[in-house]
């Protein structure tokens, strides 16, 4: 055991925890974030992203204690109080999404390469959310919406 | 745990539902209504009674709000928006004000399952005629508060007033309130005609997308009981292999670890999933594996071995005539391998059992099956276990078989704790009913002008679902061997089962491919050769308006442009799709530059809905027509994570267009499967267009096309 601290969508947090464990399961069960999700377990399908320090990272491959003294944004701390985070927005107004399982990752994702790069080209946008797995085949309306949240956002972060 | 042993003959579904209804329900107006084919619910129920009185109702509360009680499920198929469309249109509602109430045992009716693009074509009518029930109850009771005939009444977002003077009114919340009406819809009700949609027939946004983006959205995994258990369960490394010897004592001495041995099962549980996974990891287990011959090479000459005699599904005049006819023959084998459904939510069930009852959170496409297997497992009643559905991550067919809830349902029996079973993705590929490999073998003819003569299908382990062709061929003959896409005993290394369109993405592979040979052989347009041997009106017509969306030019293949066509019916769809692709000659590789596909799908409720499903359909039929298959050795799985096992990605996108041929006026029909059934076809068609290689098996990985080039 050892103590880790760091802070989760603003919060600081401290946890006696295994530094081993992988953070995915530290987020979804013993701090009850769920919105981030299992999908493969061995960073093949991205469900599992979250923003440290502003990168997109897979929680399922990445021990807590690389985080200590980190900052960890999930899919639950994106939006701002009530507002939406033009990503999230923009993936409701493509209707980007089906089963919505893969979604909180994409989200992330997609929000760490607009911190990046605020106005990625089309291959930009593919090349940095290849390694997202959807199942569902929602991909051409999750580039259209990372577009339009590009534009919503210049100039106004 | 002491099991109910109260004898009791147990009705699945419509008894307790209508108990736990009349518990839950407060005032309001209630219609219910019964849906489905009953020959499709016998077979589907497997021997178990039916409900006879109704398997759905809605209900108009008192509060405003207007609930549908379902026992369909929502995995991104969309029938949570569309549905909610249909109520409140018919009923003359806001669509904010509808309340979805789906895959909940004790609140909704038994219900099949959420499969074989159903709920719009089946649920959809009834609800409707629910609703306009509704709405007529409701006109009844204004008419006499109001003290005006019904029929100068006319209603608007819940609130009936006299057309003539709008000021004397009253809501739907008035006229429910302190009252309790119910209704059970037997005969046909008249509903809305098509011109008087409101809400119908136009396109909106997905409902549940505000849980979705912000991470609210609960899947089964997502259900955490105090003092739960997550359970990792020891495997083996093959369908064909027993376990010999095991050592759990290192796994034992793991602290708050539980280990637990019952018959053929060995779990290690944990209030953490990753500590319940490093103790299984402890657990020393010997297996042996019996070899088998079968491999994902040698399994078409063993299912050809093993195909048990074929049923005729359809034939007509007289197939010797037809060869004696024929100018040129065609004799070809068409291939598939086993793909994976891998939807990206893994299966999982979280199980908590009380004294007696139970709940139980499955992934799960059949919420009532999954009751009762989890009263099976747990051995109490299936009255005393209710299930609820949380969202799934994605079916696709792969979610009918709930083994997870039988196997957090029995630990959650031998633990005395709630406990979560949630598959890796090595077990969920693992215990995949996969989509089964399959042969079909085509012989047919040409006589003179490019008219097709005989036709003779045979096709073994698909299924039959899209194997009657639908061309004008006067001597003809569709046989199907294999009993279905789950086989016979001794067919299939391991399970196989229902994928999206099942049968069909087999089937319109195998014709669509063999009718483009015959037209390339009479040197005719694969659009012009179709439509000259087709009288189905409505086939021609949704060829046509994706050779007009594609701006399709006449010529005969290989014309090096890259283009195919291909088209098929799937649950009373008409789809035609074109795709164009480049074939990197050196290496094999197809990449697809764009995709047009045009569907008839009579009353499309949510045009948005339905683009997407199209959409996801043309994305999701790449991957089994360039890259999905599962490589196998006897029982063992060799494709057990999305390394080696390559789903379509962003970086292989095409354009996609897609039409939905509006016919407001025809019966809506199924749009989750259809578009997805020409993908295999239609890729191979433009293959053989773009460099002149014909590739008889899928998928048409580079290796394949580059064998089928040195024989082009």
């Amino acid at each position: 055991m050892e103590e880790i601290q760091f802070t989760v969508n603003g919060i600081l947090r401290k946890i006696a925890v295994d530094g081993d464990r992988a953070l995915l399961w530290v987020l979804r069960t013993d701090l009850d974030l769920t919105g981030t999700k299992y999908g493969c377990g061995e960073g093949l399908c991205g469900a599992c992203t979250v923003l440290v320090d502003d990168e997109a990272v897979r929680s399922c491959q990445t021990a807590v204690r690389e985080i200590h003294g980190k900052r960890v944004v999930t899919i639950e701390g994106l939006a701002d109080g009530g507002k939406l985070h033009p990503v999230q927005k923009a993936f409701m107004e493509n209707d980007a999404l089906q089963c919505g399982y893969c979604t909180p990752g994409m989200i992330l994702q997609a929000t760490a390469l607009l911190r990046r790069n605020p106005e990625p080209s089309k291959a930009d946008i593919i090349d940095a959310m290849d390694g997202n797995l959807c199942r569902c085949g929602a991909h051409n309306r999750i580039v259209r919406a990372i577009q339009a949240a590009a534009s919503e956002m210049k100039g106004g972060r | 745990m002491e099991p109910d042993r109260e004898s009791h003959e147990h009705v699945p579904g419509f008894r307790v539902t209508r108990r736990e209804f009349l518990k839950l329900t407060g005032s309001g107006i209630l219609v219910f209504f019964t849906v489905g084919e009953l020959p499709f619910y016998l077979q589907e129920a497997e021997g178990k009674p039916l409900p006879e009185d109704f398997n759905a109702f809605l209900k108009v509360g008192e509060d405003g709000r207007v609930s549908c009680f379902t026992g369909k499920i929502e995995m991104g198929q969309g029938v949570i928006t569309s549905l909610a469309q249909e109520l409140a249109d018919e009923l003359d509602v806001s669509l904010e004000s509808v309340n979805m109430v789906m895959g909940d045992t004790d609140l909704c009716p038994w219900d099949m399952g959420t499969f074989g693009s159903r709920t719009t074509r089946f649920f959809g009518p009834p609800l409707r005629a629910a609703a306009a029930e509704a709405r007529a109850v409701l006109l009844e009771l204004a008419s006499e508060r109001l003290h005006v005939p019904v029929r100068e009444l006319t209603v608007k977002n819940g609130e009936v007033f006299e057309k003539a003077r709008s000021r004397n009114r009253v809501s739907y919340v008035r006229l429910t309130r302190g009252k309790r009406i119910e209704r059970h819809l037997s005969k046909p009700v008249k509903v809305k005609d098509p011109a008087d949609f409101k809400i119908m027939h136009r396109p909106e946004l997905r409902r549940d997308a505000p849980e979705k983006v912000t991470g609210k959205a609960r899947y089964a995994g997502d259900i955490h009981i105090p003092g739960m258990l997550y359970a990792r369960i020891l495997r083996p490394p093959s369908h064909s292999s027993r376990l010999v010897a095991v050592d759990l004592s290192e796994a034992e001495k793991m602290e708050g670890v539980r280990i637990v041995r019952d018959k053929n099962m060995i779990a290690a549980l944990h209030p953490q999933p990753d500590v319940a996974e490093a103790a299984l990891r402890k657990i020393k287990a010997t297996f042996e594996t019996s070899k088998s011959p079968v491999n994902d090479k040698t399994i078409f000459d063993h299912l050809l071995q093993v195909a048990p005699p074929g049923n005729v599904l359809e034939s007509d005049g007289n197939l010797q005539t037809g060869k004696r006819e024929a100018k040129a023959h065609f004799d070809a084998t068409y291939l598939n391998s086993y793909v994976a459904h891998a939807p990206i939510e893994p299966h999982t069930a979280t199980v908590h059992l009380q004294g007696n009852r139970a709940m139980v959170w499955p992934s799960s496409q059949t919420p009532f099956r999954a009751k009762e297997e989890a009263a099976q497992a747990l051995g109490i009643r299936p009255e005393n276990v209710r299930v609820i559905s949380p969202f799934v991550g994605g079916g696709f067919g792969g979610k009918t078989r709930n083994l997870q809830v039988g196997e957090a349902a029995r630990l959650a029996r031998l633990t005395g704790r709630p406990v979560q079973a949630a598959w890796s993705r090595k077990e969920d590929f693992f215990y995949d009913s996969f989509r089964p490999a399959a042969v079909v073998k085509i012989r047919s003819g040409t006589a003179e002008h490019g008219n097709i003569c005989f036709w003779d299908y045979h096709v073994y382990f698909a299924g039959d679902r899209g194997a009657v062709q639908f061309y004008r061929i006067p001597n003809h003959r569709t046989v199907s061997s294999g009993d279905g896409w789950r086989g016979t005993p001794g067919s299939h290394p391991f399970a196989t089962g229902a994928w999206r369109a099942p049968a069909n993405n087999t089937n319109t592979f195998a014709r669509e491919s063999q009718i483009d040979i015959m037209a390339a052989q009479a040197r005719m347009d694969p659009l012009a050769f179709r439509l000259k041997n087709l009288t189905d009106e409505k086939m021609k017509r949704v060829l046509k308006a994706a050779a007009e969306k594609f701006g399709w030019k006449k010529s005969p293949a290989p014309s090096e442009k890259g283009r195919g066509i291909a088209c098929g019916t799937d649950a009373g769809t008409y789809v035609a799709t074109i795709a164009e692709v480049e074939v990197h000659k050196s290496s094999g590789a197809v990449s697809v530059k764009r995709v047009v596909s045009a569907q008839d799908m009579g009353l499309s409720i949510n045009p948005e809905g339905a683009t997407i499903q199209m959409e996801g359909c043309i994305t999701m039929g790449m991957g089994y027509a360039l890259t999905e298959e599962i490589h196998f050795r006897g029982g063992e799985i060799l494709d057990l994570n999305f390394d080696t096992y390559e789903i379509p990605r962003f970086s292989w996108l095409p354009k996609i267009e897609t039409v939905v041929l509006d016919n407001p006026n025809s019966p809506p029909q199924g749009g989750g499967e259809p578009a997805i059934i020409t993908m295999g076809a239609v890729l191979a068609n433009a293959v053989f267009d773009a460099c002149g290689a014909r590739v008889f098996q899928l998928p048409m990985t580079p290796e394949r096309v580059k064998e089928a080039l040195e024989v082009a």
